[in-house]
């Protein structure tokens, strides 16, 4: 836990090497370190810090901008449930509130099992299946109270496993190859 | 399809597997690469313009005239938006899910024309499904010779490389886009430059295009940008994808020619929406994104036409329809999509920052029974603080056009609803509160 694992280092190493400047590995090297331990832990940004050759600060910094990066823990499932516009004629505010009710919890907490976190979310370009949900970003909807409810017991019995990784996996997809069109002609830039 | 258009960037999507490498080579996928390589760049720039390709990420900027304005240099990039996050809008999302090779051909087209150094694809965070379709597709072209050095042969070599986002809308800003792909926060960039295409992706002069405007390439080369500008009508060339929403019958994903396609097609025709949900009455609409000022049932004869809805003072902005019927509270709509801009604001700008946050206050305090009949011209005054003169297309305070999209959905509910609005201040709440 915490730091970059060697294998998850090597990763990162490879990703930086995809930009013409390291600095923009940054956001992927957050995802690559959620995807390791659920969220954004101190260890990791200050591996990412010297990746990319910012402070750590940098790192917590730009995270922090963004809705996906979580630099405090939460749940393995991450609930996110959106109520814009599309998503609230098709009644999301009222899925929403049954959400906490059956989970305990209000938006933006954990229960106490760790298993579940609340998200109210923007629209998630899941409009024609309003109202829209997504766990860990994987998407499910329409729900209905009835149909949440189910979803979460298969998502508590990890039935649901290989459909939706845990909080933090985003792309499970490597990418095969470096850059092959500049191979050979790089060099001498910045790093 | 109403009219007899051909499917341009939804061909193959009656495939369960069109996503696969399989079938896209099964449907012509990277003939218009093969038949681009076999021309010269400025051929292919010549062929976009013939089109009138108009840019599908929201601004409906030509992509030839775009393309033309790329100062020339050592290195250029270009960089696709997928970032897809304007509410209601989910047509991207869709290409680059069900139909990945198609958005990567169109790009490695448009590299080619333009000659970059690199090309990045910029996915929203969110499409994790996306992410590893995008990536698996791009895995594939490079095995299969269409990515890497000397691409199929040519000589010409392109590297891609799918960049993933963390959830931002402002991201989707073409600016705060290439900050955010620089490793920072992404904060719109002061104007001028007012283009990326003079001074871009570190400095460099890079070409920003949407994912569906990239989609529509492999088809242009193949069947010349003639046959493209010959669908549709005016500046409105080919067809276009459209994302329906709210309360219609059959919400979802309908691609159909420019012009000659109208609202009242889209929301009502049986193979298409199907109607106001319920057998409602239609109460208004919103034509392109909740940035766009609403249209009301006059407006249904309207044909899906750039210029035509600008002239009605509205846009058609990211191609996305949201149906609103009797059961919808205007002020609650105005209220959602206001507090969506809240949440959105980078937070540079004060009249943005600010006047969303009041804004949305004001507006949930008149839903929930709290407002007073003052609250009206409260609005409107600061609306015209973010927006001076309220008027359509909006002036611009700000560093970007986030800001002045927020008077939007308010002047539209109080121009078309303003006895609504009143009424809930008159009865202290909702009057709807049971409809929905
Ligand atoms: C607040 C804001 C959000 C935007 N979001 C998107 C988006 O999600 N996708 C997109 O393609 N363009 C978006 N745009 C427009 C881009 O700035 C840019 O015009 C577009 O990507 C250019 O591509 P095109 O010419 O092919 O349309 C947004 C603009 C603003 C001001
Ligand atoms: S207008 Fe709003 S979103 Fe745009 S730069 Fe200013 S504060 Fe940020
Ligand atoms: S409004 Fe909910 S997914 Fe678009």
């Amino acid at each position: 836990m915490a730091a970059l694992t060697p294998e998850n280092f090597e990763r990162a190493r490879a990703i930086v090497a995809l930009y013409p400047k390291a600095r923009s590995a940054l956001i992927p090297l957050c995802h690559l370190a959620q995807s390791q331990d659920g969220w954004l832990t101190p260890e990791a940004m200050e591996d990412i810090a010297a990746l990319v050759g910012v402070t750590p600060a940098e790192v917590r910094g730009t995270a922090s901008f963004y809705d996906m990066l979580h630099t405090e823990p939460v749940g393995r499932h991450v609930i996110a449930v959106c109520t814009n516009i599309a998503c609230m004629l098709g009644g999301a505010y009222e899925l929403l509130e049954h959400a906490e009710e059956h989970l305990g919890i209000a938006v933006g907490q954990t229960t106490a099992d760790g298993e579940f976190t609340i998200e109210e979310a923007e629209c998630l370009a899941g409009c024609d299946t309003a109202p829209c949900v997504q766990v860990n970003h994987r998407f499910f909807g329409p729900l209905d109270a009835a149909s949440f409810d189910a979803l979460c017991e298969r998502l508590r019995s990890g039935e649901l496993g290989g459909d939706v990784p845990h909080h933090g996996t985003l792309c499970r997809v490597e990418r095969a190859v470096g850059l092959l069109a500049t191979e050979g002609e790089r060099g001498g830039d910045e790093r | 399809m109403i009219t007899d258009a051909p499917r341009i960037v939804t061909s193959r999507l009656g495939h369960s597997d069109s996503h696969t490498l399989e079938r896209y080579l099964a449907t012509g996928g990277y003939e218009g690469l093969r038949a681009a390589l076999a021309r010269p760049p400025a051929e292919i720039r010549e062929e976009v313009d013939k089109a009138s390709l108009l840019g599908r990420g929201g601004a409906g900027f030509p992509a030839g005239r775009k393309w033309s304005m790329l100062r020339p240099a050592e290195i250029t990039y270009l960089v696709i938006n997928g970032d897809e996050s304007e509410p209601a809008t989910f047509k991207d999302h869709l290409l680059i899910e069900r139909d990945p090779h198609q958005v990567i051909e169109g790009t490695i087209i448009a590299a080619y024309a333009l000659g970059v150094a690199q090309a990045f694809i910029f996915c929203r965070g969110e499409f994790a499904l996306g992410l590893e379709r995008l990536s698996q597709a791009v895995n594939e072209a490079y095995a299969h010779g269409a990515l890497g050095r000397n691409i199929f042969g040519s000589g010409w070599s392109l590297d891609l490389v799918i960049h993933p986002g963390a959830g931002a809308y402002i991201c989707g800003e073409e600016t705060a886009l290439l900050e955010s792909l620089e490793g920072k926060r992404g904060f719109p960039r002061i104007k001028p430059p007012y283009f990326p295409a003079a001074i871009g992706l570190y400095g460099a002069p890079t070409v920003v295009n949407n994912i569906e405007t990239m989609s529509n390439l492999p088809w242009i080369v193949r069947n010349g940008g003639a046959a493209f500008a010959a669908l549709g009508q005016g500046s409105s060339t080919g067809t276009r994808l459209f994302a329906l929403s709210g309360r219609v019958e059959r919400p979802g994903w309908y691609e159909l020619e420019m012009s000659k396609t109208t609202f009242a097609d889209l929301i009502m025709d049986p193979s298409l929406g199907g109607g106001v949900k319920d057998g409602h009455d239609l109460k208004a609409f919103i034509p392109g994104g909740v940035s766009a000022p609403w249209f009301g049932p006059e407006h249904l004869s309207l044909g899906l036409d750039q210029d035509a809805v600008a002239k009605q003072g509205s846009m058609l902005g990211s191609g996305s329809v949201v149906v609103m019927d009797d059961t919808t509270c205007a002020v609650r709509a105005a209220w959602r999509i206001t507090r969506f801009f809240y949440r959105e604001s980078c937070g540079q700008c004060t009249p943005c920052r600010e006047g969303s946050g009041w804004l949305e206050k004001i507006l949930r305090r008149i839903e929930e029974g709290a407002g007073r009949e003052a609250d009206l011209d409260l609005l409107m005054d600061a609306c015209d603080n973010i927006a001076p003169g309220v008027s359509w297309p909006p002036q611009q305070t700000t560093i970007c056009v986030l800001g002045p999209s927020i008077p939007s959905s308010i002047a539209s509910g109080i121009r078309m609803f303003r006895d609504e609005f009143l009424l809930h201040v008159k009865e202290g709440g909702c009057p709807m509160r049971d409809a929905r």
